[in-house]
């Protein structure tokens, strides 16, 4: 299947939208009508053909556009990629598994020859044609990681592994959550999760951090995180939150379908194999609240979610300014029938 | 999921003889594919079918980091062991096929120090052999000092000296060498790193010494013999299978619940990774905690056990399998 890339803005005018076919493929992250942090780890096998966990690194229409973004983030803000001075085998165990990968599973969008060390890489989307030797950074234009970052969906963080314990190290991160590698970076695991209410009480990062520390090489997992965003804004970075932030003074209960977007994380991870680093992918997937009620089963779940939704929670996630008009709105679409269980619509 | 799970098929591509008791394999993807990408200091499970029994023992890798179309371990004949050695030794010839796991890093390079001081005692030198490869590919400063018994048991000493040169020094036991850890140690750059790796006490010294030194605790890196000790054999209850098994002489826990198809976690099976950690339900008797993971506190509440290399004497062991 080709893949028709749109020519859209996820800022300013904000003509990011999504296809309608691509809708059914989002990674609608409730498998229940109600949520709580878990350790929601599964392995990240190819499944379900069209969705977005069919191929290692998922790319979708969206894939130029956000590109694009992220070269206006990086030439505003060369501080969201950063690599400490031992992270750069790291970023060639990363160049290497995004190549491999997406010439496997994309071979009409992406071609990689290996003659030896000297490999050839064709990106057709980007019209990216290089000639390079694998490890030696000076026949690259910039960091490995860097230079594959610009080229895969989704934000990069790698953590290196020592001390029994992960290490923030370098990464490129210019679609952001709200978290700052720049303020991140050396951290250790228990360090940048510090801020996370409720899941520290529940031993969730202690169960998490041993289970990735012993993620075995060619074996990744996968999960899916969430939070709402008001506009389809992919850069929702501390630094720039004087941008972002009044964004939610703006939303009305006649706007509201339009403005808020589900934004959904599919975090992976995977065990790099010269580096003994981490790669923890965090694609971001955004759907407008009028393309995820198109859909009879989330917009019935999403409801009960909003409604149930914990204090803490909802504080935490930025949503107090508007949760109440919000689940007032999803109210609507909830005829109170029950909802099949899983995140594939019906 | 287990890393057991995802076995990579081989086939024996050669078996060296290195001297009278240790032996060098090296494997080939049956099908000619190449083989995972590693770091220095990796070990690979290997899976022996022995006669009906199914035994999975870890060697460091100890060939070229940046080679992939074959791995390379060395194997020290133990004839007090499991067995695991034995069979290595006297079954295991070219042509073979068997089936390995992907390379597991449980003793990495930290690849932050502006040098690396590596200390081996006998066979402990297989992982040293990957990461001064990839020590020296990446230009970072390297040291190894090498201890055995004697020339004739100390396996590659002589083709390393060669290769690396001044990089390398060596110790025989029957020459009356030995390594003064005290000099060695407190003559050393900032950012060093000193890896270990040999029998116990070699490491209980070289940790020791670093430690009162003064050296930071992150910059002193070891890893023991990964091999389950032997023992009495002894029953077990598997609460959740509701089955109860027998831990034969030879065999470690891990093994006999793996043999009686009950799922468990596990990946280094040499007790330092933690994924098999399992939750003892009852125990009137003694477990013998042979593992590095659980720390003194866990061990004494007898709530926790590492089936890997753990075993267990007394009058009734239930875990929650």
């Amino acid at each position: 299947m080709t893949i028709q890339f749109k020519d859209e803005t996820f800022r300013g005018d904000f003509t990011y939208a999504n296809s309608p076919s691509n809708i059914p493929r989002f990674p609608f992250p409730f498998p229940e009508d109600e949520y709580m942090y878990s350790t929601n780890i599964e392995p990240h096998h190819a499944a379900r053909a069209g969705s977005p966990f069919e191929n290692a690194f998922d790319v979708d229409e969206h894939y130029v556009a956000e590109m694009k973004d992220r070269a206006l983030v990086l030439a505003e803000d060369p501080g969201r990629c950063q690599a400490l001075p031992h992270m750069e085998t790291a970023g060639w165990d990363f160049l290497e598994l995004v190549m491999v990968s997406k010439a496997r599973d994309y071979p009409d969008l992406f071609k990689l020859t290996m003659d030896g060390d000297r490999w050839h890489w064709i990106n057709k989307p980007l019209q990216i044609d290089d000639t390079f030797t694998f490890g030696d950074s000076s026949t690259l234009p910039c960091h490995p990681m860097e230079y594959i970052g610009r080229q895969v969906q989704g934000d990069h963080a790698i953590l290196d592994q020592r001390d029994g314990n992960l290490w923030m190290d370098a990464g490129i991160i210019t679609a952001q959550a709200d978290w700052s590698l720049d303020f991140d970076i050396g951290m250790n695991f228990f360090e940048w999760h510090a801020p996370v209410p409720l899941a520290h009480e529940l031993g969730v990062f202690q169960r998490a951090l041993k289970f990735l520390l012993t993620l075995p090489q060619g074996q990744p997992s996968r999960r899916l995180n969430w939070t709402l965003t008001v506009n389809p804004r992919l850069d929702t970075s501390p630094e720039n939150y004087p941008k972002w932030g009044p964004d939610k003074l703006t939303v009305t209960p006649e706007n509201i379908g339009e403005k808020i977007h589900l934004r959904v994380e599919l975090q992976t991870f995977w065990r790099l194999p010269r580096s003994n680093a981490i790669l923890f992918p965090i694609r971001t997937y955004l759907m407008a609240m009028n393309e995820v009620v198109t859909q009879p089963k989330w917009a019935r779940r999403l409801h009960r979610v909003m409604r149930d939704l914990r204090p803490e929670l909802v504080d935490y996630k930025g949503l107090s300014r508007y949760h109440p008009i919000l689940v007032e709105w999803l109210s609507q679409f909830d005829d109170g029938a029950p909802t099949s269980p899983g995140i594939f619509p019906d | 999921m287990s890393a057991s799970d995802h076995l990579i098929p081989v086939v024996v591509s050669n078996v060296v003889e290195v001297n009278p008791i240790i032996k060098r394999f090296e494997f080939k993807h049956v099908n000619g594919d190449e083989l995972p990408a590693f770091s220095g200091g990796a070990h690979i499970v290997v899976e022996m079918l022995d006669d009906g029994t199914k035994r999975k023992n870890p060697y460091s890798l100890m060939s070229s980091p940046f080679e992939r179309d074959q791995y390379a371990i060395s194997v020290r004949r133990d004839d007090t062991g499991r067995g695991g050695s034995k069979f290595m030794h006297e079954q295991v010839t070219p042509g073979m096929q068997m089936k390995i796991s992907a390379p597991v890093n449980l003793f990495a390079l930290d690849l932050r120090a502006r040098k690396h001081l590596m200390i081996a005692g006998g066979i402990g030198i297989t992982p040293f052999i990957a990461q001064m490869t990839q020590a020296d590919k990446l230009g970072v400063p390297f040291e190894l000092h090498y201890a055995a018994r004697s020339a004739s048991q100390a396996a590659y000493m002589d083709s390393l000296a060669d290769r690396f040169g001044d990089h390398v020094s060596c110790y025989c036991d029957d020459q009356g060498e030995s390594v003064d850890f005290e000099t060695l140690l407190s003559s050393q750059p900032l950012g060093t790193h000193v890896y270990v790796c040999g029998p116990k006490g070699m490491i209980e010294r070289v940790v020791e010494t670093a430690t009162s030194l003064g050296w930071p605790a992150a910059h002193v890196h070891f890893e023991h013999f990964l091999a389950p000790p032997v023992g009495e054999p002894f029953e077990v209850h598997l609460a959740k299978a509701g089955i109860d098994i027998t831990v034969g002489a030879e065999q470690s826990l891990l093994e006999a619940v793996e043999a009686s198809g009950t799922p468990i976690n596990c990946m280094c099976r040499g007790g330092a990774c933690g994924q098999c950690e399992t939750v003892v339900v009852a125990c009137d008797g003694e477990i013998m905690h042979n593992d590095h993971w659980l720390d003194e506190e866990q061990r004494a509440a007898k709530q926790r056990i590492m089936p890997c290399v753990s075993r267990f004497r007394g009058k009734r062991l239930e875990l929650d399998l």
